[in-house]
């Protein structure tokens, strides 16, 4: 199936989940759960419309203002005690933190979640430079000793199941053999990492939002491990990509509000904490990452997808990703916001994912700060074909679509015999011309479209 | 160059013209049945509320589920006789791994998402509120506030070194999905409203 040498792409990848069936439909059915506890929640708040409106502004005003932003932020931080570094690239990112470590003389750090540490492979290069690094989030922790990337950025291990949890605590943390039970296997999660928290001189998190009127930022966790790593830590580092920085201390207000609501349905997270200043005595690190962001800061089409605030929706209710699972796209960030950011980073390697859609909308529908995901991925698709990063076949199958996609009276009326031709020869369309359903039996399609059902609807009211 | 004039002028360079930062509007918001409504999202998210009249029934309440063996801190003058009240130094943190149950007062709650807002005068030490084993927390039932907006309007421009919501007690349900109370922070959290 694949030419020698080129790495498998996200389709092929796809294929390989795929081939357990009762496990993909799990995955599935597990995300689309959270996705309506998402909706439940969403729907209990009267303005939940014009809080998504009010933070994109909020986010799109900070992007035209960035620069200053940045500055300001620096200027307070600095005066609360804390030091700021400027990281133009991961590799960048990694020294600084090589660095203060080597200044502590500190060998094992605990961590918790950061997708930007996972963008920047931190890991793996402290590793090579004899410093250990425990991840201390419970889910991060699992696919950490399974030698995995997590495969979701609010829920590392969504796709493994209790039974491969309970072998991986067998191996390594000594639970009794076949013990699956969720329960005793967080307890000795929590026992094995209490030791970790308290042995360890040096802390490293992630950060949510940071604040350039005040130098402070925040740090959203359920399981508290975040700050337990920070508070009994010498040295207390944060990572966060330049786009983090909202402009208030009041704005939190909106974006607490929308975050862990559009992430698992929760109200609040258990812990939003608020670092400001560094304990008496002790030190804080703020790290500031561009790594190609300031690069999709200048994409106007792409620009938007830097409003993101990381809390997965797009992902639990994408139907690509939910039956292709996180590691199909080979990216830090997976699913469709993964789709548009990676793209940004290596084009070429990730000319793929933009694909990775059926471009059905619903990321847009539920995103938080109201990023158009499912027309950014659209274009991009038109900027890796005219870059020449798509093989010929997807590319011809992309202008067929592109040219029935700009002519509304097309589009129509390829729906509707589409949707005639696919009632009596299903396996005709499964054919290999469109490439990401090959191998697929498509669904069953719908009587009627919306479009069709809207019209007669309406005309049955208006009589 | 260094990375941070490069990063500063790729930026400016980039960043599109100058958009208007929104005002925060006022938001739908129900003034009614503060404590019930807070009570109700702090039970749904795993926490237990207790309306209670003075300290002396909140000492009452936890000698219920404590035992004199247990360690019990608390920064609250009015529990001195029932906690161990010696601010800790932050040197001394890691002895903190022993404590059984840390009773705190808290600023204010949200009813809308069951927080309640705690800075770390009301801590002593940082890590207190996490490392321990159980968490208490006094709240004035009048101090409970619709939502978030609200919050930040109360907070202002506080100067505090490090400030925490907190909902319920320290939670994963990174398993498939199986909830399970008391990841790494406390196993429980008790609210106490009193009037
Ligand atoms: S793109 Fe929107 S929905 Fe997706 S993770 Fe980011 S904020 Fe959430």
């Amino acid at each position: 199936m694949m030419g020698a040498g080129k790495t498998r792409d996200h389709s092929a990848l796809a294929d390989v989940f795929n081939q357990d069936e009762p496990r993909v439909n799990w995955h599935d059915e597990t995300l689309w759960f959270i996705r309506q506890k998402r909706d439940k929640a969403a729907f209990a708040i009267p303005d939940w419309e014009l809080l998504r409106e009010t933070a994109s502004q909020i986010k799109a005003h900070t992007l035209s203002h960035l620069s200053q932003y940045l500055q300001e932020f620096e200027k307070n931080a600095q005066a609360n005690g804390i030091t700021v570094h400027w990281a133009a690239d991961a590799q960048e990112h990694n020294e600084i933190v090589f660095s203060i470590l080597q200044k502590h003389g500190v060998d094992r750090m605990v961590k918790s979640k950061s997708m930007l540490t996972e963008e920047c492979h931190l890991n793996d290069y402290l590793a090579r430079h004899g410093i250990e690094v425990i991840d201390s989030d419970l889910g991060e922790r699992i696919v950490q000793l399974a030698q995995e990337p997590p495969s979701h950025i609010v829920l590392p291990c969504i796709h493994k199941k209790k039974e491969e949890i309970g072998e991986i605590f067998h191996e390594h943390l000594g639970t009794e053999a076949g013990m699956s039970d969720p329960q005793v296997l967080t307890e000795t999660a929590r026992q094995h990492l209490r030791e970790t928290f308290l042995t360890r001189r040096a802390a490293l998190t992630g950060v949510n939002f940071a604040v350039a009127e005040t130098g402070e930022f925040v740090v959203c966790t359920n399981e508290g491990n975040a700050d337990m790593g920070a508070h009994l830590a010498d040295v207390h580092i944060a990572s966060m990509g330049i786009e983090k920085l909202i402009p208030r201390r009041e704005h939190l207000g909106v974006f607490l509000r929308l975050l862990t609501r559009s992430a698992t349905g929760q109200p609040i997270t258990t812990y939003s904490s608020h670092f400001r200043k560094p304990r008496p005595g002790h030190e804080m690190h703020v790290v500031l990452v561009d790594n190609g962001r300031s690069v999709q800061l200048g994409r106007e089409d792409f620009r938007n997808s830097l409003k993101c605030i990381r809390c997965g929706a797009c992902m639990n209710t994408c139907p690509v990703y939910r039956r292709s699972g996180g590691h199909s796209y080979k990216s830090a960030v997976a699913g469709p916001i993964g789709s548009i950011l990676a793209p940004n980073l290596d084009m070429k390697k990730h000319a793929d994912l933009p694909f990775a859609s059926t471009l059905c909308g619903s990321c847009t529908n539920v995103c938080p700060v109201k990023i158009d995901i499912h027309d950014q991925l659209y274009k991009w698709r038109q900027v890796v074909v005219q870059e020449g990063h798509v093989d010929a076949k997807k590319a011809a199958g992309m202008k067929a679509m592109a040219a029935v996609l700009s002519s509304p009276a097309t589009f129509k009326l390829a729906g509707k015999a589409g949707r005639l031709f696919m009632r009596r020869v299903p396996l005709l369309v499964n054919n290999s011309f469109n490439p990401w359903y090959k191998q697929r039996e498509m669904p069953q399609p719908p009587n009627e479209s919306f479009r069709e059902w809207y019209r007669k609807n309406r005309k049955q009211h208006d009589q | 160059m260094t990375s941070r004039e490069k990063i500063l002028r790729a930026v400016a360079q980039n960043q599109p013209a100058l958009l208007p930062l929104p005002e925060v509007p006022p938001f739908q918001q129900d003034t009614s049945e503060l404590s019930g409504r807070f009570t109700e999202v702090a039970v749904a998210i795993g926490a237990r509320v207790f309306r209670v009249m003075d300290y002396g029934e909140v000492a009452q309440v936890l000698r219920q589920n404590f035992l004199p063996s247990h360690r019990i801190i608390s920064a609250i003058p009015e529990l001195a006789g029932f906690a161990e009240a010696t601010p800790l130094q932050d040197a001394h943190r890691h002895q903190l791994a022993t404590v059984d149950l840390a009773v705190a007062a808290a600023h204010f709650g949200v009813a809308e998402n069951g927080a309640v807002w705690l800075t770390e005068e009301q801590m002593g030490v940082r890590v207190l509120p996490f490392i321990t084993q159980h968490l208490a927390v006094v709240l004035p039932v009048k101090q409970i506030l619709p939502l978030m907006p609200d919050a930040y309007a109360r907070i202002g421009q506080a100067a505090y070194g490090y400030g925490v919501f907190m909902a319920g007690p320290s939670k994963t349900a990174d398993i498939e999905q199986s909830l399970v109370l008391g990841a790494h922070g406390p196993r429980t959290m008790t609210v106490f409203l009193i009037d």
